[in-house]
């Protein structure tokens, strides 16, 4: 038996006042898939989350999401200083009602979380004062707290060092192959598409772009074409892992 | 007063996690305020027979020695005023707590969302046209509900509405509002409408009486009661209004449940008390600096310390000189200054720039 797509995109137009932002998008991601998406600045994909989020209203077609979503924005700031508990406590909120605070049970699943993203030792601290590594983990947490079907995460490397996307990216990897998560994100490197997933979605401008499974539509070529730069594909070792890096013109 | 404010400064958004404490503590102030507040004035009442009088309502004192003058000064006279002092304090303190969380913006005070101007208008309007009495707290009252929903009008647009642009229109409305006053103003009697509507705007609780306190009660405790069961969904909406929306709160019900409880607690206030600013802008800082963001903390500091703060700002205000001096006046002059030192420190720590 065929499962339906968890997360389906159809004919989906958006405008920003009379300037059409995407128009006839449409595509599928099925549960346990790990969708990459990638495309110039400005090109859309934060709309796009937005839209399958419910974030946004699309002017035409649809954006449905068959499982619960749990949303990582870009780089997420806080204007209180609440702790890293009470951030991740928050992503109870779908469970707790209008006018109930969070009950040992929430507790026990933020904590649980904070352990299973390996920042526990951060509980008390502020979560402003953390770096931007530790944040991503802690918006991760507080995704998962309110038990999330579906992850979506708008850049996670964006403003983290190499080390810090390592440890997102595997942390990802982690919660796809162990618990099944099905995972939407945005990226600016296909290495993190190369890495963890299945489909890859190429936002080439509003209406063309180039979806399907990472080994056929992540080349070389089509890189090229979506950032208008040379990009070529280089092997760490002979017939072994790779990945793609722009060539620049002189 | 110079203590409080050193202590929100140094403090500032410490993640603290105990509430009790502080809790007990400024309930145990609140009680002393109380008694002193009773002993103030100038027919003397000692603090024995002020804790005693109050006292005997709760145990009966079977021959007292205090005499009837005593307790009719204490009772009919300064406790009402006493009492709508703290209730006044605890109103603004509390919807501006939750009006600078569901804005995000520490520099929020419940009059940025029209309410208090209206109020202002609809209370100066009854006195132009009929002199006083309590066609003047209904007409406050009702005018200060109805710029609520004239703000709702302007900031709707397709259904949904963005703090933004809600601020923007409780600006408007509040300009709007502001310039009738002045027309009002204008239109009045010199020598006899004139003072009383400017003594009126001014704010003072002097001639509170035990029916202005049931009224005052009615306006300001189940509302208050609405905003401390919303605690925790204030938490969620001060992470930003997206965030909270992906989160699956329910936002627009949230921030519709507080602006009508902040608009009955505001419209309340300005009917029998007029106009008392800064206090909501200034409280809900120093009440986190003492117990942390977390709302369900955060909303009863803030409700005693604004309690207490009020009261003291009322004995000042029947005090300091022979005659009464407003007191919106007072909170103005200590709170315009504190204002100046939290905008310093916030432009320092840049920890409040909005993203």
């Amino acid at each position: 038996m065929i499962e339906a797509p968890i997360v389906e995109v159809k004919g989906l137009g958006v405008s920003l006042g009379d300037k059409p932002v995407l128009e006839g998008y449409s595509l599928a991601v099925d549960k346990g898939a790990v969708l990459a998406i990638l495309g110039s600045n400005g090109v859309g994909k934060t709309t796009l989350l937005n839209c399958i989020v419910g974030l946004r209203r699309p002017d035409a077609g649809a954006a449905a999401c068959a499982g619960r979503i749990g949303y990582v924005p870009q780089l997420f700031h806080a204007t209180f200083a609440f702790s890293v508990l009470d951030i991740v406590l928050m992503g109870r909120a779908r469970h707790l009602g209008l006018f109930s605070a969070p009950h040992r049970a929430d507790y026990a699943v933020a904590e649980r979380m904070l352990e299973l993203m390996q920042v526990g030792h951060l509980r008390e601290r502020p979560f402003n004062a953390l770096s931007g590594g530790q944040r991503q983990l802690v918006m991760i947490a507080q995704a998962l707290a309110s038990e999330c079907e579906v992850l979506i995460l708008d850049e996670p490397c964006s403003a983290l060092d190499y080390k810090n996307q390592a440890i997102v990216i595997s942390t990802l990897r982690k919660l796809n192959r162990e618990m099944g998560l099905t995972i939407v994100f945005t990226t600016h490197a296909p290495q993190h598409g190369l890495e963890i997933a299945s489909h890859v979605l190429l936002m080439q401008d509003g209406r063309r772009y180039r979806h399907g499974p990472v080994g056929e539509v992540l080349t070389a070529e089509n890189l090229s074409t979506l950032y208008d730069v040379p990009i070529a594909r280089a092997e760490f070792a002979p017939g072994g892992s790779f990945t793609f890096a722009p060539a620049y013109s002189q | 007063m110079r203590a409080a404010v050193a202590l929100s400064v140094s403090a500032f958004g410490g993640a603290r996690r105990r509430g009790w404490p502080v809790i007990a503590a400024l309930t145990v102030l609140l009680v002393f305020s109380v008694i002193y507040s009773v002993t103030l004035g100038r027919y003397g009442v000692s603090m024995t027979h002020a804790w005693l009088i109050l006292w005997s309502h709760v145990v009966p004192v079977a021959d007292p020695t205090w005499t009837a003058v005593d307790a009719n000064v204490v009772e009919a006279i300064r406790l009402p005023r006493i009492l709508a002092a703290l209730l006044v304090g605890a109103g603004l303190a509390i919807s501006g707590a939750a009006l600078q969380g569901l804005f995000r913006n520490p520099l929020v005070d419940p009059g940025i969302i029209g309410v208090t101007a209206g109020a202002g208008f609809g209370g100066t309007l009854a006195i132009l046209l009929v002199g006083g009495g309590t066609l003047v707290m209904g007409a406050a009252f009702g005018f200060g509900i109805g710029s609520l929903l004239v703000v709702r009008l302007l900031a709707s647009v397709k259904g949904r509405t963005s703090t933004l642009t809600f601020v923007l229109a409780g600006v408007i409305v509040s300009a709007f509002f502001e310039a009738a006053i002045s027309i009002v103003k204008l239109l009045a009697d010199p020598h006899q409408k004139l003072p009383a509507i400017t003594y009126w705007l001014m704010g003072s609780i002097a001639a509170t009486g035990y029916d202005d306190l049931a009224l005052l009660a009615l306006a300001i405790l189940p509302p208050s009661l609405l905003i401390f069961l919303l605690r925790y969904q204030i938490n969620i909406l001060s992470l930003g209004e997206e965030k909270a929306r992906a989160l699956g709160s329910p936002i627009e019900r949230v921030q519709w449940m507080i602006y009508a409880a902040v608009a009955c607690i505001s419209a309340g206030i300005v009917a029998t008390s007029g106009i008392v600013g800064w206090v909501g802008l200034v409280i809900p800082h120093v009440a986190r600096a003492l117990v942390g963001p977390d709302h369900a903390r955060l909303l009863p500091v803030a409700a005693l310390l604004g309690a207490v703060y009020l009261l003291l700002v009322d004995d000042i205000a029947r005090t300091a000189t022979v005659a009464e001096l407003p007191i919106g006046i007072i909170t103005a002059l200590i709170g315009v200054p504190v204002f100046a030192l939290i905008l310093r420190r916030v432009q320092s720590k840049s920890g409040w720039a909005h993203d």
